[in-house]
């Protein structure tokens, strides 16, 4: 390893002023043997290899060296010599003075030198600074402990080096580009890794949700933890690391802690030398600062409010500042940026803002056998945003038409193609272009089908996208091939074409049933992995899939699927009924329609404690408090909750109420227990989500006085048994119930609503409420799976019980007890005053 | 000069969501971060009736009314497709992981 001292150090106070009579040209002393500092250096010898004497004071101790090959030094795939950028050699022969290991401390703007740690001092005629930046190290307790280190420099490395010869555990800080490369490097040699992110997504500044997914997932893959969402509290150890607690109270053992969060420009120097320094130090067109003989490039800068953390940009710079320093006048206008990531394998490419926004389209392409996904941004025919995971080879040709500002108008269509497919169309137009390809071409990945195989199957009369499904299976499986399937028919068909089932929405070329039975035969887990797997169009989906996608896996995955609390509706993520005010109502269980003087006192102690404006007794027989404010939800709910109420669930897509009558108890004609049986259902059946709201009612004769025949799923009790009757609704278009069967006796009765119940979650659409479902498929294709179906029903029936297990604690108690608390409270408070 | 409020950090937004922000006694601001952790501000109030816009589901850089469901754009504030109507916007920016919103703009709008 290369490893020079410059000059032995000089001793304290002395002046040594590196200035030899014989040379009189202008002396450039650069702050900063870095990237920036060099690479100026080189530029300017291009232009103009004699006006300057440069001198050049660096704080590490070697010589110029490629910063970005840190990550192969540390993976071990190159050695320090490897990337070293200019050698001893270069700088005797541009008879550069460099000084090495010797940081500048301070700079003197009125005698126009700078002076170093060693006290040597320095004339100049211009000064460059190009110190970069200083790792960002966050302010946890620990964090001076020895064994916790940043990946800034070659000694870093070197540490890291050390510390993996030993083995044991390390633990990432920062999920960015630079710890992931730092975990990776870790990782091979041999250390286990943790990472630990603060956001939700990795490399959330770089990517967006769905390719952060992605990376997590191959990381994993790889044997790496990745801990999002985590916040670390501290850093622990005896006189040196050993490990990292984070605010949930985890503590993550290890040996070695990487602090990868972020870096500011190094500005200190600048600052106390009184230049202007905003973020960076504020620097003009050809990158003189607010001394006009003072200039910075690099990191350490800020131009037209932009600091830069790529390399990309400061070759951008070099060039106009050292035109500017020969007299030529360029300027530097501020560089559009790309990210190129690439750990062992893993493609991962970001250019441009891919926020998207107003009058953003967003082209999406999601290839799930091939684990790609491309985003593009379009803006007023232009591309201004690039985000691809897994094939990155299109990159450079998205950040081209970028940086260029091309119209692709023509090629829109075929831009998320790529390259080869969109200019080699020329401006063809999708049709065209499918019907150019030969009948070899493969249209369906995962099913292999050809070109020739769908003309086939379309020539034998599929006529619409379902027939070529079902007929030769392409666009059966992914759907990713779905668009050229369709120009497909077109050609052969033209108008015939018929259009297929409705889809989920406009994110999916998939309907519903599709979408359910792809989550469930394929294991599905996550939002983000279906829209992957699914080839959603759009980033993150929208107000109608994602809350019916939450739905389908909560129902395939009980007790195991992580409920996703912003895919859900207002009602449900509050627990209580947004009203036109905005302010909401709250309904309490009341078991089968019955209270009690305690609850009832509960009730009505809260009407006045919190001004509700209104009480009112629902059509289910519940009470509704109405006219609470969002942020005294929590605290009704702790009241309610002291009095042994729990939530009615009458805001959700639910089990809201079971209505009762009387029933033999009282009533004169009364044949059973109605009441005590509503009460049974409804401790069974509480709490479950549905499709959509589902309502049971129990009477106690066929004079029917809770309604049970318009009701989701409605008992009449009779003197031989129990009479079951299915999809009735009250709403818009009323519906009398189908009559399903009779039972001889209350758990018959209980467990066909289990059944029947669990069969409408499973298999309704979400927002079918069950009279639509049900004349959709048929009541006897209901009476199939339940009456006629024994074992059936018994699955059915054992696989409800065993959701209500996950799903019966009262939402209410988890938030009164604190749980997003935050949610019901302003940000901030503003006083209007102020102005 | 825009005067910058701290508000807090993008942590304290769930991300997909939003938290508001109480200007004086009457009006309030809805802070949304989207799923690529951006950030914008709008009066809490949609422009068809006044719903809690705070309390939408956010999709891409729109976030879904409550309460009937029109889709409105977070950076201009208008409603999208058939609807129209706009929600005044305020300037909102990130800066060293906190999250600033425009001071005159925030009480002017609120006024
Ligand atoms: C591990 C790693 C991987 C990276 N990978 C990539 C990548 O893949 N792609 C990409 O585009 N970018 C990457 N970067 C970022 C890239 O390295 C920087 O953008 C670039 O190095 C900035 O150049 P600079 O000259 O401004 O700063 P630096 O290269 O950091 O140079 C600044 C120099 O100034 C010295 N210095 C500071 N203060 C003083 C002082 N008072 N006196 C004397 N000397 C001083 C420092 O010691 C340092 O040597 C990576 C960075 C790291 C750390
Ligand atoms: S349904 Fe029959 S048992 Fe029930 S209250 Fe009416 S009359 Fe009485
Ligand atoms: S109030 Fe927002 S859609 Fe009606």
């Amino acid at each position: 390893m290369e490893f020079q001292i410059g000059t032995e150090p000089v001793a304290d106070g002395e002046d040594i002023l590196l200035m030899p009579s014989d040379d009189v040209r202008e002396h450039l002393v650069v702050i900063g043997n870095g990237m920036a500092g060099c690479r100026a250096v080189e530029e300017l010898l291009a232009r103009d290899g004699t006006r300057y004497r440069v001198t050049i004071f660096g704080a590490e101790p070697y010589v110029n060296y490629n910063r970005i090959m840190l990550s192969p030094v540390l993976a071990g795939e190159k050695t320090f010599e490897q990337i070293v950028i200019n050698d001893r050699a270069w700088y005797d022969d541009n008879g550069i003075d460099l000084i090495v290991a010797d940081p500048v401390t301070a700079i003197d703007r009125a005698a126009k030198s700078v002076t170093a740690r060693s006290g040597r001092t320095v004339h100049y005629d211009k000064l460059l600074i190009a110190t970069g930046s200083d790792p960002f190290i966050i302010p946890v307790p620990g964090k001076d402990l020895p064994g916790v280190i940043s990946f800034r420099d070659m000694k870093d490395v070197d540490t890291m080096l050390d510390a993996a010869g030993k083995g044991g555990d390390a633990v990432v800080i920062g999920g960015g580009l630079l710890g992931l490369e730092a975990a990776h490097g870790l990782t091979l040699r041999g250390m286990k890794v943790t990472v630990i992110h603060l956001m939700d997504t990795l490399m959330e500044r770089q990517l967006d949700e769905a390719a952060g997914w992605l990376l997590k997932s191959a990381l994993e893959a790889r044997g790496q933890t990745i801990l999002t969402g985590a916040n670390t509290e501290s850093i622990y150890g005896d006189g040196k690391v050993e490990g990292v607690r984070l605010k949930d109270g985890t503590e993550i053992p290890a040996s070695l802690v990487v602090m990868a969060v972020g870096i500011r420009p190094s500005t200190a120097l600048a600052r106390d030398a009184g230049l202007a320094v905003n973020r960076g130090i504020q620097v003009d067109d050809h990158m003189v600062t607010s001394d006009a003989d003072v200039l910075a490039v690099g990191e350490c800068v800020e131009h037209d409010g932009n600091v830069y953390g790529l390399v990309a940009p400061l070759w951008d710079m070099c060039r106009s500042l050292a035109d500017g320093l020969t007299d030529r006048h360029s300027g530097y206008r501020g560089s559009v940026t790309s990210t190129k990531l690439k750990v062992a394998g893993l493609d991962v490419f970001s250019a441009g803002d891919f926020s998207g926004g107003e009058g953003c389209e967003d082209i999406v392409l999601r290839d799930a056998s091939r684990g790609v996904y491309k985003r593009v941004v379009v803006k007023d025919d232009k591309v201004v945003g690039a985000v691809l995971y897994g094939d990155t080879a299109d990159g450079g040709w998205y950040f081209d038409l970028l940086k260029k500002g091309e119209d692709v108008a023509d090629i829109r269509d075929l831009l998320i193609f790529g390259q080869a497919f969109a200019s080699g169309g020329g401006a063809l137009d999708p049709k065209a272009a499918v019907a150019a390809l030969s009948d070899d071409a493969e249209i369906c990945g995962c099913n292999g089908v050809s070109k020739g195989q769908v003309f086939a199957c379309i020539s034998a009369g599929a006529c619409s996208l379902d027939a070529v499904r079902a007929g030769c299976k392409a666009s059966a499986s992914c759907g990713s091939c779905t668009g050229l399937v369709e120009n497909l028919l077109s050609v052969v068909l033209g108008d015939e074409v018929q259009s297929g089932p409705k889809t989920m929405c406009k994110c999916t070329s998939f309907g519903h049933d599709d979408v359910r039975r792809e989550i469930v035969a394929q294991g599905m887990r996550s939002i983000p992995e279906v829209m992957q797997r699914l080839h959603w169009s759009t980033p993150d989906g929208c107000s109608s899939c994602r809350p019916a996608l939450n739905y389908y896996l909560l129902c395939a995955l009980p007790g195991d699927y992580v409920d996703d609390q912003q895919s859900r509706f207002v009602n449900e993520r509050m627990h209580a009924n947004i009203q036109k005010d905005g302010t909401y109502s709250v309904v309490p269980r009341m078991w089968g329609g019955l209270t009690n003087p305690r609850e009832l006192r509960a009730i009505a102690d809260v009407v006045e404690k919190f001004n509700a404006p209104m009480v009112k007794v629902t059509g289910g027989q519940r009470l509704d408090i109405f006219g609470i404010r969002k942020e005294d939800l929590p605290a009704v709910w702790a009241d309610l909750n002291a009095a042994g109420m729990v939530s009615g669930h009458a805001y959700g897509k639910s089990l809201r109420t079971v209505k009762t009558c009387v029933g033999s108890e009282w009533c004169r004609f009364g044949t059973q227990d109605s009441t005590g049986l509503g009460v049974k259902t409804e401790r069974m059946t509480w709490g479950s989500w549905m499709p959509h709201k589902f309502k049971i009612a129990v009477s106690g004769c066929p004079r029917n006085c809770a309604e049970a025949t318009i009701k989701d799923f409605g008992i009449v009790c009779v003197d031989s048994g129990y009479e079951l009757h299915v999809g009735g609704n009250g709403g818009i278009h009323v519906r009398a119930t189908d009559f399903l069967c009779k039972v001889a006796t209350e758990q018959e009765a209980l467990d066909y609503c289990a059944a029947f119940t669990q069969l409408y979650r499973e298999e309704a659409r979400y927002l079918e409420r069950t009279a639509p479902w049900i004349e959709r498929v048929g009541v006897d294709y209901v009476k199939s799976r339940i009456v006629e179906d024994d074992a059936g029903r018994e699955a059915l029936r054992a696989r409800f019980l065993f959701s209500q297990q996950f799903m019966q604690d009262d939402p209410w108690a988890e938030r009164a007890a604190g749980q997003h608390a935050e949610l019901h409270q302003p940000l901030a408070p503003i006083a209007i005053a102020a102005e | 000069m825009t005067d910058w409020i701290d508000i807090g950090t993008l942590a304290d937004i769930p991300q997909r969501g939003a938290r508001t922000v109480q200007i004086g006694d009457e009006k309030e601001i809805a802070v949304f971060r989207t799923g690529d952790d951006q950030v914008f501000a709008l009066v809490n109030e949609c422009p068809h009736k006044k719903g809690p816009l705070s309390q939408g589901i956010v999709h891409g850089h729109s976030v879904a009314c409550p309460l009937h469901n029109w889709t409105i754009a977070l950076k201009t504030g208008e409603a999208q497709g058939a609807d129209s109507g706009c929600t005044p916007t305020i300037a909102v920016k990130e800066e060293g992981g906190r999250i600033l919103i425009a001071r005159p703009v925030a009480v002017r709008v609120a006024a």
